[in-house]
């Protein structure tokens, strides 16, 4: 059981890493976009640029004003 | 696109990880026992071949949407998260990865070791110590592979620059046996972080249904534009911490 749960560990720090809001946030830009370009019809590529921008600039200001 | 981009850029990726493991490798090699240093990295190759054998070809046969979709998600979260780390680093919040001290840790740690034989190995300290270091530094290459080389539909491309990378690096490292000090290897981070970021981003809305602009082109305006960003990002932390009532100023320590 350890051993599945050190993998499991292993794993999500190798993808998601130290703040899992910046993958929940890239995760959640993605489907809207998807759903902006299939339902709606808008070429939405400039979505998934300004969700990364804002999701780093969250998750910097997060780690440098914890105490 | 052109292979050069990928090339170069899957070059720099691995050069940084190979760089981490050789300093692993020359720590357990010098301090303890270079055969069974040689052994814990001959089985952490096997390993990582044959998990880029099983995961390399499957991941090929995916339709190129869904690939692009999956792994410019995973790519997005990767980069940001070295870029993350990156921008840290270059404004103070997080220490600067140094080779030296990194090598000096893991020498303390192996010169205090007890010598243990286990398995037909015999020093498994070094082994261990070799293995987890190759194995793990490997992973991040494989990934990078993988991801590149899949979703250009050119994994020789992105071997080469892979291969290349590991060469160059060891070969540096057997001639001046010393971990690679010199190296600017933050900023190859900074410059990884903002490539894989950009790519991510790219493959991530094309899968999604996104026509960029201007197509593959778009990359050309994306790369530069996350620079900026991450850029402004490093002007916007250090301009908040030399503000005498900022609050950032007492968060020194970040987690990594």
């Amino acid at each position: 059981m350890n051993r599945i749960k050190a993998f499991g560990a292993f794993w999500y720090d190798f993808v998601v890493g130290d703040d899992w809001h910046v993958a929940a946030l890239i995760v959640a830009g993605l489907a809207l976009t998807a759903i902006l370009v299939h339902a709606a019809g808008v070429n939405a590529w400039w979505l998934l640029p300004l969700v990364a921008f804002a999701a780093l600039g969250w998750s910097l200001h997060r780690a440098t004003a914890r105490k | 696109m052109n292979a050069l981009p990928l090339i170069l850029t899957v070059f720099v990726a691995c050069a940084v990880e190979a760089i981490e493991a050789l300093t692993i490798v020359l720590a357990a090699g010098i301090t303890r026992e270079w055969k069974s240093t040689f052994q814990g990295m001959a089985v952490a190759l096997v390993v990582l071949a044959v998990i880029t054998a099983a995961v390399g070809p499957a991941i090929t046969y995916l339709p190129l949407t869904a690939l692009r979709l999956v792994i410019g998600a995973l790519l997005l979260i990767f980069g940001l998260q070295w870029l993350r780390k990156a921008v840290l680093r270059a404004t103070g919040y997080k220490a600067l990865h140094d080779e030296a001290s990194a090598y000096l840790r893991e020498v303390t740690a192996a010169e205090t070791a007890a010598k243990e034989s286990r398995r037909g190995v015999s020093d498994w300290y070094a082994f261990t110590l070799a293995f987890k270091g190759v194995l793990l530094e490997g992973l991040e290459v494989v990934f990078i592979v993988i991801t590149f080389g899949a979703n250009q539909k050119n994994i020789g491309a992105a071997v080469i620059g892979a291969a290349a990378a590991i060469v160059v690096v060891t070969v540096t490292g057997i001639a001046v046996r010393a971990p690679l000090t010199k190296v600017p290897e933050n900023w190859m981070k900074f410059a990884v972080g903002i490539m894989l970021t950009s790519f991510g981003t790219f493959w991530g809305a094309e899968g999604a249904g996104v026509a960029w602009p201007g197509n593959d082109a778009a990359l050309l305006v994306l790369v530069p534009v996350v620079g900026l960003v991450a850029a402004g990002y490093v002007f916007w932390l250090n301009s908040r911490k030399a503000a005498p009532s900022s609050p950032a100023r007492e968060s020194e320590a970040v987690p990594s």
